[in-house]
């Protein structure tokens, strides 16, 4: 099984990334991924480009962590996460989850899990590029609520 | 032990790490930013709220609380804002 987190600051291809995971595999019967886009806004919150700012060592570690409380969470097969740094500009792809298992609900529990916990925990930082100069992005409550309540939910397997 | 900064604490700090000898009284994560914001303007800039300032030891978070003892790196940083 391949578990695998890049930071790279070249973009990334999602169909290759999602064969390497599958490759030679039967016994895979889900994929669920996620991209995270550069959005450019409109008017007055419309965006030149972004910097992505990261601890190195720290950001890969981070991720890792949450991918192995993810394995112990769900019977997952497989999972890719790929975070982008540097400048990006609208449109270019910031990040990818991709979780391969043999159903689509842990596939998908899984990928949200580890986006919601990178939002969060994850030790990047966004800058923002304005027509009227750069500001960094604030983080936001709705994120940590995101994050908050897989700590207060139970394990799907705890009562196995 | 060496000390990282990102983001805006690395802004107002001017500069992204140093070597730090504090003193001995100084004994935890919170202890240290008390320290640190009375080390000059940009200091007390990147450190006037301390309740925003996120906290790392040898790259795992950790709480205003935590022990400083024995720790090789520490970083501080505000909150995170990737994915």
């Amino acid at each position: 099984m391949r578990f695998e987190v890049r930071l790279q600051s070249e973009d990334f291809d999602i169909a290759a990334e999602i064969a390497r995971l599958t490759a030679g595999r039967a016994d895979i019967g889900a994929v669920a991924t996620f991209t995270g886009i550069c959005r450019g806004g409109t008017g007055e919150d419309a965006i030149a480009a972004m910097t992505l700012e990261h601890y190195p060592g720290m950001a890969e570690a981070e991720i890792a962590r949450h991918m192995a409380e993810a394995r112990q969470r769900w019977p997952l097969l497989g999972a890719t996460v790929i975070h982008r740094y540097g400048r990006l500009v609208p449109g270019d792809n910031i990040v990818l989850v991709i979780v391969a298992a043999s159903h689509r609900g842990e596939a998908f529990a899984a990928a949200e899990f580890l986006m919601d916990y990178l939002k969060t925990q994850a030790p990047f930082w966004k800058r923002e590029e304005r027509a009227d100069g750069s500001s960094w992005v604030e983080a936001r409550a709705a994120d940590d609520a995101a994050s908050a309540r897989w700590a207060a939910s139970e394990r799907p397997d705890a009562a196995e | 032990m060496k000390v990282l900064y990102f983001a805006w604490v690395r802004e107002r700090i001017g500069k992204a790490d140093e070597e730090l000898r504090p003193p001995a009284e100084v004994k935890t994560v919170g202890e240290l930013i008390a320290w640190l914001a009375q080390q000059g303007p940009e200091y007390a800039h990147a450190f006037e709220n301390p309740a925003v300032i996120r906290a790392a030891i040898d790259r795992n978070h950790v709480k205003a609380h935590a022990p400083i003892a024995g720790a090789a790196e520490i970083a501080f940083f505000p909150p995170m804002t990737g994915g």
